[in-house]
C-alpha cells in the first residue's frame, strides 16, 4: 500500500489520509475527501484519518462496504424501517385481531377497503415480512462496517497525535487565538490550570497538548456492539431449544403436562382466583363507577408444579413429586428449571359435569325415572340405567352452536354442551333420539314417549398459562447493557483538547472538542483566567 | 383520604399559577437591555419561581401517590401531569448548564400546555388493573417521561432558533411550516378553552348509535359538529350534529374524539386568526425582533445537547425498562403494541438526527427542524396512540 510521507514532520500515514496523523498538516490533493476548502476551517471528523471507504473504490467487496459505510445509508435505512414501522400501526396486527376470526374477512369489514388493501399487502404481519427483517439486517450490516470503516483509522490517528500541531491545522480550529507576546509563567499557568480541570498534558519542545475525556470518542463503536449483540440474540430466538413459547389450559383440579418438558413436568391447578376491588373503598369510588363497576384487581392460579420422578412408560402414570407450590400471577410468574409460567388467560365457569334425567313426555311434574352424569370432559358414550334404561350418546357438541341450521361445535372445550342422545326404553330395541343442552330439549320426531332434561351441572374455572423458555434473554440483555454504556460514554463526556502552541514571543492557543462547543470554552476561559493569554475565539461565528 | 386528594389538586393548581407567573418574568428578561443570561437579577426571581413551582408540584405527586396508594402515573391524567413536571425539571437542569432566560419563555408554556391538557382528562384516582401492578410502572413510566421531557427542551430551543433564524422578509415554505408548528400549539390552547368553557356549563349531549351490531350511546362534553355514524341524539336540548362522523371511525368514543379534534382546530384557527389580524404579521415574524440578541449558536448547541441527554434516558426509560416489565407481565419483551412500535420509531427518528448532526454536520436550521419533528412524534404517541390507536396502552 501507498505511504503518504508528511512533507512538515516526516510522520508516514497511510494512502487517503487527510490531516497528518501526527502534526495535523493538511496533506494536499486529499483535501476534496472530508470537503476541506483552503482557508476555511478543517473538518475534523475521524481525524482526517484514512478510512477504507473514501480509498478503495474498485472491487465489488469495495462497493459494497462504500455502500455500507456510509452515514446517508445508514439513516435512510433508519428512515424507511421507521416509516414501515408507523405503517404498521395503521391497523391492529394480526395477532391482535380476535381469534377465530378469519383475517381477510375481518380486515375488509372492519376497515373497509383500506383494510382489504392493508391485509393484502401484507401489512398485518409487517413486523416479521420478510422485507422488515431484511431492514433490519441491513441496518445491523450498516452498522458493523461503518464502525469498522471509522473506528480503526480513528484509534490509530488519535494514538499517534503528537502535541506539536502544524500551524495550518491550528489556524484552521473552530476556537482559536494569537497572542502577540506571553510570559512564561502566564502559558505555565494556563497548563497547570487545564491540568487541574483533569486534562492531561502532553509536551514536545513546550509545545502542550491538553486533553480529557478521549474515552467518549468510543462511545458510537461500543453502543453499536451492543446493538449488535442485541440483534444476534433476537436471532438465537430461531434456535429451537434456545427459545419455547407455548400454552396450556388447566382446569381446577386437574394435572397435565407442561408442554415441551418432554413430558417431565406436571402443573396442577388448585384453584383459579379473580378479585376486583371494592366498589365501596373511598380512593377509587368516583373511579370504578365511571368504568361501569367491577375493576379487576388480581388474576391468580394457586399451582403445584410437579416433577415426574420416573420416566414414563406408555400406559403407566408417572411419579409426581412436588417440585413447587405457589401462586401465579399477572407479573408474577412461576419459574423452575428455566422455564416460566405466566397467568395469560381465564375462563370462568366451565362446564364440569351435566345431570340428565328421563322423564315421561306426558309427565307435567317431570318426575325422574332415572338419571345419569356426563363428564364432560372424558365423557363415557353409554350409560346402562336404573328401570332397565339405556342411553347412547349419539354426537357431543362442547360448545354447540348452529351452522346454517345444523349444530355444530365451535371449539372442544365444553362451554356450551349439548347432546344427541339414543335412548332405549326398557325392553326397546330401536332408541327414541333425543337433543339436549343448556335451556333446551328437543324432541327430533315429536313422537318420543320420554324427555331427556337437565337435572343439575357442576363448573369450575380454567386458566390459561404461558409456557416460556427463553436462553436468548442474557444476550438481549447484555446488548441493552452495552448499548446503554456505549450511549452514555459517548453522550455524557465529550473529547475536549486544547493545543498551547509557543511562537516567537507569544502563544497560539487552539482547541477542538466533538461536542459541548460551550463547556470547552468554559474550561478556555477558566483556565486563562488572570492570565495574558487571549480568549480563543469562535470561528465558527465570526463566518456567518 | 378525601383530604389529601383535595391537597393534592390544590398544589397542582399552585403550581400550575406559579409557572404562568415564572413565564412572565422571565419575559421580563427580553426587556433587559444588557445581556441575556442569568445573571440578570429577574433572571434569578424567575427561575426561583419556577423551582417553586417544581416543588409544589412534586407535593402534588407526593400526595396523591399517599391518597391513591400508588404512583400517580397510571392514567392518561396523571402521565401527562408528570410529563409537564418533568419538562420543567429538564428546563431547570438545562438552565443551570445554559443560564438561558428566553429557553424559559418557550419552555414554560409549552409546559403549562401540556399540564392544561392533561387536566381535561377524567383526575378521579383510578385503581390499578392487575397488569400495571409492578414496581416497574414507577421505573418505567417515569424514566421514560423524563426522557421524552429532555427532548422536548431540544423543541423549544429549536423552536426559538427557528423563529430567530427563518427569514422572515417574504413568504416561503419554511415560514409556512414554521406557522403550522405555532397554529398546533394555539390548537393545544384551544383545545383547553373549548373543554373548560363547556365543563364550566356542564354540557353533555348523548348520543345512541351502533357499533359492531350493538347500540351503545356516549356522551358528548363538546356541542357535536360531529356526531357518530348514524347515531341518534338523545338529550333533548343539546345541539344537532352538523354532520355525521365517517363510517371507518370505529369504536365507541371514535365520533367523540374526532369531534373535540374538530373542536381544538376550529378553536385553535380563531384564536390564530385573531392574533393575525391584531398583529398584522406573521406570528413568527412578530416574534423574531424579540430574539435579536439571542445567541443563535446558543440555542442550537442547547436544542443537540438536550438531545445528547435525553436520549439515553429515552432508550432507557421507553426501550430497555419497557421492555424488562413487557417480559414480566406479558411473558414477552417486545410485542408489536403500537405504543411500543412509536417509542421505536421516537428512538429511530433521534438516531437519525444524532447521525445526521455527528456526521452529516446537519447544524443550525436543519437540526432545528428536526427537533420540532421529534416532538411532535413524541407528542403523537403521547396522545394519538392512546386515543386513536388502540392497544395494549390505551387505558384512557
Amino acid at each position: 500500500m501507498k505511504k503518504i510521507i508528511c512533507e512538515s514532520c516526516g510522520h508516514e500515514n497511510p494512502e487517503g489520509t487527510v490531516l497528518c496523523g501526527a502534526c495535523g498538516k493538511p496533506i494536499e490533493n486529499n483535501q476534496h475527501i472530508d470537503g476541506n476548502q483552503s482557508g476555511k476551517l478543517l473538518n475534523m471528523r475521524y481525524e482526517g484519518s484514512a478510512r477504507r471507504s473514501q480509498t478503495h473504490n474498485k472491487s465489488i467487496i469495495d462497493k459494497i462496504w462504500n455502500f455500507f459505510s456510509s452515514v446517508k445509508v445508514g439513516v435512510t435505512l433508519i428512515v424507511i424501517t421507521l416509516i414501515a414501522s408507523a405503517v404498521g400501526t395503521i391497523f391492529p396486527q394480526e395477532m391482535y385481531i380476535p381469534p377465530n376470526v378469519n383475517p381477510a374477512q375481518h380486515y375488509a369489514d372492519q376497515y373497509g377497503i383500506l383494510g382489504k388493501i392493508y391485509y393484502q399487502l401484507g401489512f398485518h404481519n409487517l413486523y416479521s415480512s420478510w422485507w422488515y427483517m431484511i431492514l433490519i439486517a441491513m441496518i445491523g450490516t450498516s452498522i458493523i462496517i461503518a464502525s469498522l470503516d471509522r473506528v480503526v483509522p480513528l484509534y490509530k490517528a488519535l494514538k499517534m497525535q503528537k502535541p506539536k500541531r502544524h500551524t495550518s491545522f491550528l489556524q484552521r480550529q473552530r476556537l482559536f487565538s494569537k497572542t502577540e507576546s506571553v510570559s512564561k509563567e502566564d502559558m505555565e499557568t494556563v497548563a497547570a490550570k487545564l491540568k487541574s480541570q483533569r486534562y492531561k498534558l502532553t509536551e514536545e519542545d513546550g509545545h502542550i497538548l491538553a486533553e480529557k475525556g478521549r474515552f467518549s470518542r468510543w462511545g458510537p463503536y461500543v453502543n453499536h456492539i451492543g446493538l449488535i449483540v442485541f440483534l444476534l440474540g433476537a436471532l438465537l430466538r430461531f434456535v429451537p431449544f434456545l427459545y419455547i413459547d407455548d400454552y396450556v389450559w388447566v382446569r381446577e383440579g386437574d394435572t397435565v403436562v407442561v408442554p415441551e418438558t418432554d413430558q417431565q413436568y406436571y402443573v396442577k391447578n388448585e384453584e383459579f382466583i379473580i378479585e376486583t376491588y371494592d366498589e365501596q373503598d373511598k380512593r377509587y369510588q368516583a373511579a370504578i363507577k365511571k368504568q361501569g363497576g367491577s375493576v379487576p384487581s388480581n388474576y391468580q392460579t394457586d399451582a403445584v408444579i410437579y416433577k415426574a420422578s420416573n420416566a414414563s412408560v406408555a400406559g403407566e402414570d408417572p411419579e409426581l413429586e412436588v417440585v413447587k407450590e405457589g401462586s401465579i400471577q399477572v407479573n408474577k410468574p412461576i419459574k423452575f428449571d428455566g422455564f416460566a409460567l405466566y397467568q395469560s388467560s381465564y375462563q370462568l365457569d366451565e362446564f364440569k359435569t351435566m345431570t340428565f334425567k328421563i322423564h315421561e313426555t306426558e309427565d307435567e311434574e317431570e318426575e325422574a325415572l332415572t338419571s345419569f352424569t356426563v363428564d364432560l370432559t372424558n365423557p363415557e358414550y353409554e350409560y346402562e340405567l336404573d328401570n332397565g334404561f339405556r342411553v347412547v350418546i349419539d354426537q357431543y357438541f362442547p360448545e354447540y352452536y348452529l351452522d346454517d341450521g345444523s349444530p355444530a361445535s365451535k371449539s372442544k372445550y365444553p362451554r356450551n354442551p349439548a347432546f344427541v342422545f339414543f335412548v332405549y326404553p326398557p325392553n326397546e330395541d330401536s332408541p327414541e333420539v333425543s337433543f339436549a343442552g343448556i335451556g333446551r330439549n328437543v324432541d327430533a320426531t315429536g313422537e318420543n314417549d320420554y324427555k331427556v332434561g337437565l337435572q343439575n351441572f357442576e363448573v369450575r374455572d380454567v386458566t390459561g398459562l404461558t409456557v416460556k423458555k427463553d436462553y436468548t434473554l442474557p444476550f438481549i440483555a447484555l446488548g441493552g447493557l452495552i448499548f446503554m454504556i456505549g450511549v452514555i460514554q459517548g453522550m455524557y463526556w465529550q473529547h475536549r483538547r486544547v493545543w498551547i502552541h509557543p511562537s516567537e514571543s507569544g502563544v497560539w492557543l487552539a482547541a477542538h472538542t466533538n461536542k459541548n462547543w460551550y463547556g470547552i470554552k468554559r474550561d478556555i476561559e477558566k483556565a486563562i483566567d488572570g492570565t495574558e493569554v487571549k480568549m480563543v475565539q469562535d470561528q465558527q461565528e465570526l463566518d456567518e | 383520604m378525601g383530604d389529601l386528594t383535595t391537597i393534592s389538586s390544590n398544589l397542582l393548581y399552585l403550581a400550575f399559577i406559579l409557572y404562568l407567573i415564572a413565564t412572565f418574568v422571565f419575559a421580563g428578561t427580553i426587556r433587559d437591555k444588557r445581556t441575556d443570561s442569568g445573571d440578570s437579577k429577574l433572571g434569578k426571581v424567575a427561575i426561583t419561581i419556577t423551582i417553586i413551582g417544581f416543588l409544589t408540584q412534586i407535593g402534588y405527586f407526593i400526595t396523591r401517590w399517599i391518597a391513591s396508594s400508588h404512583a400517580p402515573v397510571s392514567n392518561l391524567f396523571e402521565f401527562t401531569t408528570f410529563f409537564g413536571m418533568m419538562l420543567v425539571f429538564a428546563f431547570i437542569i438545562i438552565y443551570f448548564i445554559y443560564r438561558l432566560n428566553l429557553l424559559g419563555v418557550f419552555t414554560l408554556p409549552v409546559a403549562l400546555l401540556i399540564i392544561a391538557y392533561a387536566s381535561m382528562f377524567p383526575r378521579e384516582i383510578s385503581p390499578l388493573i392487575p397488569s400495571l401492578k409492578s414496581h416497574w410502572l414507577y421505573i418505567h413510566v417515569t424514566t421514560a417521561a423524563t426522557g421524552e421531557a429532555i427532548l422536548a427542551v431540544s423543541f423549544a430551543a429549536g423552536l426559538i432558533y427557528l423563529i430567530k433564524k427563518v427569514d422572515q422578509t417574504k413568504r416561503s415554505k419554511r415560514t409556512t411550516w414554521l406557522e403550522i408548528v405555532l397554529f398546533s400549539i394555539v390548537s393545544t390552547l384551544g383545545f383547553v378553552v373549548v373543554s373548560s368553557i363547556f365543563s364550566g356549563l356542564n354540557y353533555s349531549a348523548e348520543f345512541q348509535f351502533p357499533v359492531e351490531g350493538q347500540e351503545i350511546t356516549a356522551e358528548y362534553q363538546l356541542p357535536a359538529l360531529a356526531g357518530p355514524n348514524g347515531g341518534e341524539l338523545l338529550t333533548g336540548d343539546a345541539m344537532q350534529p352538523w354532520f355525521e362522523a365517517p363510517g371507518w371511525m370505529q369504536g365507541e368514543n371514535a365520533a367523540r374524539k374526532f369531534n373535540t379534534l374538530l373542536w381544538s382546530i376550529v378553536t385553535g384557527a380563531v384564536l390564530y386568526l385573531l392574533a393575525r389580524l391584531i398583529l398584522r404579521k406573521r406570528i413568527a415574524a412578530a416574534i423574531q425582533p424579540l430574539l435579536r440578541k439571542t445567541n443563535a449558536d446558543l440555542v442550537d448547541e442547547i436544542s443537540y445537547r438536550a438531545v445528547a441527554i435525553g436520549f439515553p434516558v429515552f432508550t432507557l426509560g421507553a426501550l430497555i425498562f419497557a421492555m424488562i416489565w413487557a417480559q414480566q407481565a406479558w411473558d414477552r419483551f417486545w410485542g408489536w403494541d403500537p405504543k411500543e412500535v412509536w417509542a421505536l420509531i421516537t428512538w429511530f427518528f433521534y438516531a437519525a438526527f444524532l447521525h445526521l448532526r455527528l456526521s452529516r454536520g446537519w447544524h443550525g436550521e436543519k437540526s432545528a427542524w428536526l427537533a420540532v419533528g421529534g416532538f411532535a412524534i413524541i407528542m403523537f404517541n403521547l396522545i394519538a396512540v392512546n386515543l386513536i390507536i388502540a392497544g395494549l396502552h390505551s387505558y384512557a
